[in-house]
């Protein structure tokens, strides 16, 4: 590369009173055009979804049916939106997204809220207080991640039944819990561990035990792993579909269930503009939580990426 | 209390309480829930599970099942390519990346943003993008290339490749960042020794970085292989297993069966082969990572 070789310009005759530092790069060398060039259509194919869901959102039906998906809205209309929100229809019922949108935020409130409180409590449980036999259970809770979820689907289903809980809002909320258990508690366990042992110590010699150390100590201190763990667990819980459509009955179906169940309706005129504003309205509250929080939506990622 | 002694159960007794939850889950819904699974897939249970036990019956009808053929062999495509295609766009873009380039942020968001919708919007869109009357095909022929085909979700032979094309975009992204942060794990002083020797930076990449970094990749494989057992969402959104049976996977088998084809057997039989499938990753994944340490 012609770059790097000029890079490493002899630097033996500097003249010390000429400029200092390294040759200052041009900025339209030949590698930065491939670089950012290649950079640029990638971010466009990245793009280009999101601007045809927003543009075709927009448009009315004609429109749709005379012109090219890319270009941007004659004129713009707000009436898909609308509809999606509350007059598309699932089978009978035609009060539109709403009733999903709200669904599903009865479902991820609670979902989180237990989740990430059991997770917590038994990460602190592993890291500080380990007893006889918790690394086996830990380590099969681990491995549990791996599962398909296909292998448990059934027995869940019995078991809930068993309690009266199959199809209720209540038993979505612990399956949701069940399954977030391996991620979460392995996030809480490793944070937990890398905390200095000596605040542990001392707290148990001023006489504290297992909650008092807790609440006063640990959770005060690991606000920002409650957070990575409720980004984590929003988007996990809001995009999940298959245990709301195994586990709860059509009114309480979350948004994307009913988001799937309007768009690939079989019946009547295929309303593109009304299931593009849908989607866009389904992915938004993730998408929201990913631009607002940033770097912690990849440390997020990046911990649940990682084994302990 | 009275007894002096405390009993051994007691011992540590807020934390044992604190643990109760995890240990039912991992008793009950992950051991318990897959050995009956296993054990009622060699039952002939179709409405409801019933003990009638008829040996390997289940995996013979399994394998003689066309739909099920072509749910392992769509399977197989997609996880091969994903696999391949994702690490390699992920590696190449987190080497873009990592040239100490200027809106670096701007770029990895943009990379990644597909990563926090769920399969089913994102089905939905590619959808939209695919559909012959009105989407790429049509503006590509619109420009003039009156032959030019690309119809993925209505020709059969192709779907997957439709079905992948939305999978790469969801989720190439999340390699790209955990490749990323793997580049920046690497010593900066390895970089100035190959620039030192005159090694061109494709070889240096190669021949140093790529087999330092065999632990991001191995985690990032596992991370990808245990996803694409679980590709379910996006076949629904995207094609709903069409045309025809042409894009099936194991994992809509296993739910139409229980679920809808009242047929338990099949769904429990199906399953089974899904985690067979996932052991046969994991356990020398494990193997190879936790194996050694404890012995070493």
């Amino acid at each position: 590369m012609a770059d790097t070789a000029s890079q490493m310009a002899p630097t033996t005759a500097r003249d010390m009173t000429g400029p200092h530092g390294p040759k200052p790069r041009r900025a339209l060398s030949g590698r930065n055009i491939m670089i950012y060039g290649t950079l640029i259509v990638v971010s466009i194919y990245y793009l280009l979804p999101l601007y045809v869901m927003i543009v075709t959102s927009l448009k009315g039906m004609p429109e749709i049916r005379m012109g090219n998906i890319f270009a941007p809205p004659m004129e713009i209309t707000f009436e898909p939106w609308v509809k999606a929100w509350s007059e598309a229809c699932t089978g009978l019922n035609c009060d539109g997204l709403s009733r999903g949108f709200w669904n599903s935020v009865r479902i991820t409130v609670p979902s989180v809220i237990v989740s990430i409180a059991i997770a917590s409590v038994n990460g602190y449980a592993l890291a500080n207080w380990k007893f006889k036999g918790a690394d086996i259970f830990f380590t099969i809770l681990i491995f549990g991640a791996f599962i398909p979820y296909q292998v448990m689907l059934y027995p869940i289903v019995i078991l809930l039944r068993e309690m009266g809980l199959y199809g209720s809002l209540t038993g979505l909320v612990i399956v949701h819990s069940i399954f977030g258990m391996p991620i979460l508690t392995l996030l809480f366990r490793n944070y937990f561990t890398s905390l200095p042992e000596e605040l542990f110590k001392a707290a148990r010699v001023d006489g504290a035990g297992f909650w008092g150390i807790y609440f006063q100590i640990m959770l005060p201190m690991s606000l920002p792993i409650f957070v990575v763990a409720m980004i984590l667990q929003v988007t996990g819980i809001w995009n999940d579909f298959l245990f709301g459509v195994v586990y709860t009955k059509p009114d309480l179906y979350p948004m994307t269930v009913q988001l799937n169940n309007i768009v690939n309706s079989v019946q009547g005129v295929k309303e593109y503009n009304v299931n593009m504003a849908a989607t866009i309205l389904t992915g938004l509250v993730p998408l929201i939580i990913y631009f607002v929080s940033g770097r912690l939506f990849v440390r997020g990622i990046a911990a649940g990426a990682v084994k302990g | 209390m009275a007894t002096g002694k405390p009993i051994r159960l007691f011992r540590n007794l807020s934390s044992k309480i604190a643990a109760i939850p995890m240990i039912l889950t991992v008793l009950f819904v992950f051991v318990g829930g897959t050995a009956w699974t296993v054990t009622y897939s060699f039952t002939s249970s179709k409405l409801l599970p019933k003990t009638k036990f008829v040996g390997l019956r289940q995996y013979e009808r399994l394998w003689e099942t066309e739909r099920w053929l072509v749910s392992i062999e769509n399977l197989m495509i997609y996880g091969l390519c994903s696999m391949v295609l994702s690490l390699l766009i992920g590696f190449i873009l987190a080497a873009l990346l990592d040239q100490k380039i200027r809106f670096e942020n701007t770029f990895r968001s943009i990379m990644l943003y597909p990563f926090a919708l769920s399969f089913i919007v994102t089905g939905l869109v590619w959808q939209w993008l695919l559909n012959p009357d009105f989407g790429i095909q049509k503006i590509i022929n619109g420009l003039g290339f009156t032959s030019f085909e690309f119809n993925p979700l209505y020709n059969s032979d192709i779907v997957i490749y439709g079905v992948l094309i939305a999978g790469l975009w969801q989720g190439s992204g999340l390699v790209m960042v955990l490749m990323l942060a793997g580049l920046r794990g690497i010593d900066q002083d390895i970089w100035k020794a190959s620039r030192v020797d005159g090694i061109p930076a494709w070889k240096t990449y190669l021949f140093i970085i790529i087999p330092m970094m065999r632990p991001v990749f191995i985690t990032t494989l596992v991370l990808i292989a245990s996803g694409i057992v679980k590709l379910y969402d996006l076949i629904v959104a995207q094609t709903g297993g069409g045309p025809g049976i042409a894009s099936e996977v194991p994992a809509k088998y296993v739910y139409d069966y229980m679920f809808q084809g009242q047929n338990l057997g099949q769904g429990f039989a199906a399953s089974t082969m899904m985690l067979l499938a996932v052991l046969i990753v994991i356990i020398p994944w494990a193997y190879l990572e936790f194996g050694g340490k404890k012995r070493g």
